[in-house]
């Protein structure tokens, strides 16, 4: 109880910092200018593509589409890469800031667990990217009223899902890799860094591959998402995106923890 | 209330704190005093379970710092050296916040936050943020962060450092009139503070406790180890020094003030011992002509001074300020 009132109080002060700051409005405006942007493009292309089926159609052939195929799937696809640059600018300083304002000694000396702290941050940053998920997603009510055979809701229902556990792995690596420096910037460029090679591990997503590559494979964070931006969501998948995340949870809260052992 | 014992903190090669011990009872205001880089810091980390000692233990209102961390933090009030603040935060949200996470309840949050605001006069700067007050205000809603719980234990780290005059008389108060319910230690370099609002001063240099005493008796233990000016005619104050120095009972003698006038010596002799006539004696049968032989009581600053500070630096400082006679100045 105590417990979670404690890292709501965190929650609730990480948001207050995001929104006295451009921080928020930057990434919210982004990220729905961007979504915009990407449905836009894949929109006229879906209607070209459709226009010339519908012709192919006349002359009994051409493949019914999907407006989860071709419209859904692309934008969740491009959203993810826009994740992969936003999600530094949330969580960078964190905890760097704490450390170089000195607030750090506050929040340690304050009757609070590291845990909570470390959980809270990560959750205030995790709220702010659903959001940015939700407002992003308005684009996508245009087509429920206008299109005359609305796409299927569930595939975008787990494609949301799949941004949104992907992009708290990420999350989840910021906050520790905010932990290691007090300089924001440093922890921003640092997490960048991390984010990349953790995306390019999917790369090696091939059946052809040898089993190490495989693994490697297992562990890039794209690879998980496949399924559930079809709308499929397995259960395994889920799995790996939470362990990954309390993964990089962990690794925040043994680096917090030490830090006040070496100072 | 607060039980030190045997405290030791390395940073790596360094040594902050080394092996010191010292008790608070309840309700009492220990004064903390040393001069930069004693270690005073270090121990109110240790003590507020900010980081973990090498050795030794330390334990607040009953409970280990490192075994109980968290009962401790739920009775402790801290200011840190520098006031830790959001400056993006208006001092209401600000004291707001610090309630949630020292986990006062919701009832009585409101009230709390009120009581913290008047008792250190932040009222008209509820709804400024941070980052706009000026250093003194600043010091202060640090200070109301502090008490905000009402903990039982208040460590303040240089509470009125970047005050003005009024202010530190004012915050001065506060904290006497907070000893007797909260136990209090404080850190300060001024002295006149110590004797002012401390019952008690322990004086640490190096990280090691060279004194610990109520501030009226460490003046008069001093004075009891006879300090006493010796002035001189002429420049001879090498001559006079060995004069003074042949005296049995004599620990140690330093040239202070020397002018065309004449040689002013500080001589400490033992104490209980009165040597003033055999010094009169020695210095005369010498063919020096003696003009003053005065008995003075040392100020917290020269107590502080001469327990902190070596010989070898006594000889590049600055001759010190002229001594006090008998009283405590501050
Ligand atoms: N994080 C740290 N890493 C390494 N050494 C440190 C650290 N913090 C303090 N020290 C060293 O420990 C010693 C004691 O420092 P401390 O801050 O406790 O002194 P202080 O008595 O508070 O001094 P001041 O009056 O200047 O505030 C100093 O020599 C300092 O250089
Ligand atoms: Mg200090």
């Amino acid at each position: 109880m105590t417990a979670l009132r404690n890292v709501w109080a965190i929650v609730e002060k990480e948001w207050r910092h995001y929104f006295g700051s451009p921080i928020a409005y930057v990434a919210l405006m982004v990220w729905t200018l961007l979504f915009g942007i990407f449905f836009y493009f894949a929109f006229s292309l879906f209607l070209r593509q459709s226009m010339m089926a519908a012709q192919q159609m006349e002359f009994g052939g051409g493949p019914k589409m999907s407006l989860n195929e071709w419209l859904i799937r692309p934008v969740m696809h491009n959203m993810a890469v826009v994740a992969l640059f936003l999600a530094p600018m949330l969580t960078m300083r964190l905890f760097a800031e704490e450390k170089r304002q000195g607030t750090i000694e506050l929040l340690a000396t304050a009757p609070i667990t590291d845990l909570q702290i470390v959980v809270g941050k990560f959750l205030a940053a995790v709220g702010l990217y659903g959001l940015m998920i939700l407002a992003g997603l308005l684009n996508l009510a245009l087509i429920w009223h206008y299109a005359s055979t609305p796409p299927e809701w569930k595939p975008v229902l787990t494609g949301a899902l799949a941004l949104l556990l992907f992009g708290s792995c990420f999350l989840a690596l910021g906050v520790f890799v905010s932990t290691l420096t007090r300089n924001q910037i440093v922890a921003g460029i640092l997490s960048f860094c991390l984010f990349l090679g953790v995306w390019t591990l999917g790369w090696a997503d091939d059946p052809s591959a040898g089993p190490l590559m495989r693994a490697l494979a297992y562990l890039g964070v794209t690879t998980h998402m496949e399924d559930m931006v079809k709308g499929v969501v397995d259960l395994k998948d889920v799995v790996f995106y939470l362990s990954f995340i309390a993964f990089g949870l962990f690794l925040a809260h043994e680096s917090v923890q030490s830090q006040r052992w070496r100072a | 209330m607060i039980e030190v014992e045997n405290l030791t903190k390395r940073y790596g090669r360094t040594t902050a704190v080394d092996g010191i011990s010292f008790r608070v009872q309840k309700g009492e205001i220990l004064g903390f005093l040393g001069p930069n880089g004693a270690g005073k810091t270090t121990t109110m980390r240790i003590l507020t379970c900010y980081l973990p000692p090498t050795e030794g233990t330390a334990r607040v209102a009953g409970y280990d710092v490192f075994q109980a961390p968290l009962e401790v933090k739920r009775r402790v009030g801290y200011i840190p050296e520098t006031p830790p603040l959001y400056p993006d935060m208006d001092v209401d949200g600000f004291l707001d916040f610090c309630a949630k996470i020292k986990g006062v309840p919701s009832a009585s949050r409101k009230a709390k936050i009120d009581e913290a605001v008047e008792k250190t006069r932040i009222g008209d700067v509820r709804r400024k943020l941070i980052g706009q007050l000026s250093k003194g205000y600043r010091q202060r809603v640090g200070l109301a962060q502090a008490i905000l719980a009402n903990p039982d234990v208040l460590i303040l780290d240089e509470p009125t450092a970047g005050l003005d005059p009024k202010q530190i008389i004012e915050t001065r108060e506060l904290i006497k009139s907070l000893g007797g319910d909260h136990t209090i230690v404080l850190s300060t370099h001024i002295l006149p503070e110590v004797s002012m609002t401390c019952g008690r001063v322990v004086i640490i240099n190096k990280g090691k406790v060279v004194a610990e005493d109520t501030p009226e008796n460490l003046t008069r233990r001093l004075r009891g180890a006879g300090a006493l000016r010796v002035d001189v005619r002429g420049e001879a104050a090498s001559a006079a020094a060995e004069a003074v120095r042949s005296v049995p009972g004599v620990l140690s003698v330093r040239a202070r003030a020397e002018s065309p006038e004449g040689t002013t010596l500080e001589v400490e002799a033992e104490a209980g011992r009165d040597v003033r006539a055999e010094i009169a004696r020695a210095v005369v049968s010498r063919g020096l002509d003696l003009l003053a032989l005065q008995q003075v009581g040392m100020s917290l600053e020269e107590i502080f001074l001469h327990l902190t500070t070596t010989d070898t630096a006594h000889a590049e400082a600055p001759p010190p300020p002229p001594p006090a006679s008998q009283e405590v100045t501050a």
